[in-house]
């Protein structure tokens, strides 16, 4: 059942506390790929047109929105993405004001970050999440049975739901236009923005992108790349010139989101170690009373052992 | 000291079996409603709180209160105490039917329940839920098996083929009763692994990488409160013998275990330091004191006194106050303590989550009902009997 590609770790101790013994576990190690794409998105450039959202909307054949793309008035409440938008730009006012004295907006465009070491992937019991060596996400519907533990494993908070489907529901959200970038393109997003607010690339040549910008123009960016070590890195990355948390980032942790848990499964239960083990305890106790009661007398149903 | 389970024949359609019937009705609606319109329409799931009350109570709480059969299996049957033997069977029923309104109940929840079946083709071994799904579904069947004997005992004569297969098991029965033991072990830690894998958002009072060992250790704690708690509520309501001299020594195991539940949490607060948020205020602090100290720490000094043991009211009060206090916790973990970051607003069950799991409850109330008025499970003899 649970067989795991891990070495089989060598140590003793009893089952019921074995969690609290130190043991040398064999350390966590990251399934991310070696030199995924992503995205390097510079919120400084952002003007807010929303032809992003408009290229994904066709893109991934979602139904067409409430309000035109070109309506502002969106920008009156803060939105998440959802089962029918994977990607939404929000307006901040971080307190920047222009040459008149008016606050400056800051856009933010958002969607799955598409992590290194995804939550929603090692949550998934199917596989039905899983990350792609180019860098995407992927979903899969024929492997989910709609658990939406995905969703708990989310630190983002990303992935919807079509929760007025009866029965043919899908996790949705951004897939990284994983089908286009195979075929050589862009993301849909990343082509259409008339600012070169996203770039599209391979990770790690954006990472140096990012560095170059900030010491190109110095004072201009915060000194922070959001998304080169948030939870073990994503492939979704930001520059700003405003504190990230003023425009609707999340601070986190850069340990990546599945290691604790999957440290617990790997060190409990590499080759059935415990159970195994545990098997074999219960079953000597179980014999040795048995020969016990029997010795008193009678009785030879191993079922129920009855008392004297 | 023998027993002797047997049918309780009493008049089955009694008001309180019809107030089930009638539950299950309006649960039956609002499913019927869930399949047609989604789960949206009937409950107050969403993209910020993807689990509410059905995982947190029919599943998790539910997995936590069936621990009952493991828990007196492994007491009777392995350490060789058969004292308890007249509890088991009870016991097995309880979880029997309690993981299989489990399943039920993940079949509402999961959007596509005709997948349920794809973990066992597709598997993740990382993921600490493919490990309680692969559980709980063996699980399941062993608790079937693990009743056999009772139902050949009534049904052997008429149907010969059961009493063969109940004769050839018994040999092989001992296999079955500590996988069952096994299997329960691995899942009921699992279960607390689960939310692990949410460290941003699971308050910090409840986030803590021993949490499988707490969940392990509560289900152990909660096995026996189970027990007696459902011993009472039946032999009172059917009029049978108290079974106060296996309930009253078996009450002795969970001042052990209960104390070892809570020296861990108390211990593990302590060594991260969570103690700061005890008194923070908030929703989710007050549902940990709440948790802690009613659920867990006043029922074990009640548990102390030798009285308290030995009277039916006062032990049953007990085991009500562990029972709510384990059920509690699993509540806080799976809802109370999960903090999404962009909720609009907090979650609270809709009537529709309700409706269906008051249902689903009812459903297996009426069952356990039905099994032991026609099968052999309960030992307690009938009042008028014995006196």
């Amino acid at each position: 059942m649970i067989i795991s590609r891990r070495s089989f770790l060598k140590w003793t101790g009893l089952l019921g506390t074995a969690s609290l013994v130190p043991v040398k576990a064999r350390a966590w190690k990251s399934r991310a790929p070696q030199d995924p794409y992503g995205c390097l998105v510079d919120l400084s450039r952002c003007i807010g047109c929303r032809s992003c959202e408009g290229a994904c909307n066709q893109a991934n054949n979602l139904p067409a929105p409430e309000k035109y793309f070109s309506d502002v008035t969106v920008f009156d409440k803060r939105r998440r993405p959802d089962d029918k938008a994977f990607t939404v730009v929000n307006s901040f006012h971080p307190g920047e004001v222009d040459v008149r004295g008016t606050l400056k907006p800051t856009f933010a465009k958002i969607q799955c970050m598409h992590c290194q070491d995804p939550g929603c992937a090692s949550a998934c019991l199917t596989g039905a999440m899983s990350k792609k060596t180019n860098g995407a996400v992927h979903y899969d519907k024929d492997k989910c049975l709609g658990c939406r533990y995905c969703m708990i494993g989310c630190a983002f908070q990303m992935p919807a739901y079509e929760y007025s489907n009866g029965l043919t529901p899908r996790v949705m959200k951004c897939t990284f236009c994983s089908d286009r970038i195979n075929n050589g393109q862009k993301p849909a997003c990343a082509s259409v923005c008339p600012v070169e607010a996203i770039t599209f690339g391979k990770r790690k040549d954006l990472l140096k992108l990012a560095e170059e910008r900030m010491a190109s123009e110095p004072g201009k960016y915060i000194n922070h790349v959001y998304g080169k070590n948030e939870i073990g890195g994503t492939s979704w990355m930001y520059l700003s010139s405003v504190a990230f948390e003023k425009v609707g980032f999340l601070k986190m942790p850069t340990k990546p989101i599945p290691q604790t848990s999957e440290t617990i499964q790997h060190t409990m239960f590499s080759y059935l170690w415990s159970p195994i083990l545990l098997y074999g305890v219960l079953s000597v106790v179980l014999h040795r009373n048995h020969k016990k009661s029997d010795k008193h007398g009678k009785n030879d149903k191993k079922d129920h052992p009855k008392g004297d | 000291m023998s027993h002797h389970p047997q049918p309780i024949v009493r008049a089955f359609w009694t008001p309180g079996v019809f107030v089930l019937v009638a539950f299950m009705a309006i649960a039956a609606v609002f499913v019927l409603a869930r399949y047609i319109a989604g789960i949206g329409y009937v409950s107050n799931l969403s993209n910020a709180y993807p689990w509410g009350l059905w995982i947190g109570v029919d599943v998790a709480s539910g997995v936590a209160l069936a621990a009952g059969g493991f828990t007196t299996s492994a007491v009777a049957h392995i350490f060789g105490k058969h004292r308890y033997e007249s509890v088991v069977r009870s016991a097995l029923l309880t979880a029997a039917l309690g993981y299989t309104f489990v399943v039920l109940g993940l079949l509402v929840d999961v959007g596509r329940s005709w997948a349920i079946w794809k973990p066992l083709v597709f598997r993740n071994f990382n993921s600490a839920l493919f490990e309680v799904a692969m559980c709980v579904m063996v699980y399941l069947h062993v608790l079937y098996i693990e009743l056999i004997p009772a139902v050949a005992e009534r049904f052997g004569k008429k149907i010969t083929i059961l009493n063969e297969l109940n004769k050839r098991l018994a040999k092989f029965m001992w296999i079955f009763i500590i996988a069952g033991v096994v299997l329960s072990c691995m899942h009921q830690s699992s279960l607390g692994t689960l939310m692990l894998i949410a460290p941003t958002k699971l308050h910090p009072l409840w986030y803590t990488p021993v949490l499988p060992l707490l969940f392990l250790s509560s289900a152990f704690t909660v096995g026996y409160p189970m027990v007696i708690f459902e011993t009472t509520l039946v032999t009172s309501s059917l009029k049978l013998e108290d079974e106060m001299n296996v309930l009253s020594p078996l009450s002795k195991f969970t001042i052990a275990t209960l104390g070892i539940y809570l020296l861990i949490k108390i211990a593990d607060m302590l060594w991260r330091g969570s103690y700061i948020y005890l008194f923070e205020g908030s929703t989710q602090s007050n549902a940990f004191l709440v948790e802690l100290i009613i659920g867990g720490i006043v029922p074990w000094l009640l548990l102390m006194s030798r009285k308290v043991r030995s009277s039916r009211r006062s032990l049953f009060i007990t085991a009500c106050l562990i029972i709510g206090g384990v059920m509690m916790n699993r509540i806080n973990v799976f809802i109370t303590g999960y903090m999404p970051p962009f909720a609009e607003h907090s979650y609270f069950p809709s009537v529709g989550e309700i409706a269906i799991t008051v249902g689903l409850i009812s459903a297996l109330m009426f069952i356990y009902r039905l099994a032991v008025t026609y099968l052999p499970i309960l030992s307690a003899k009938k009042l008028e009997e014995t006196s």
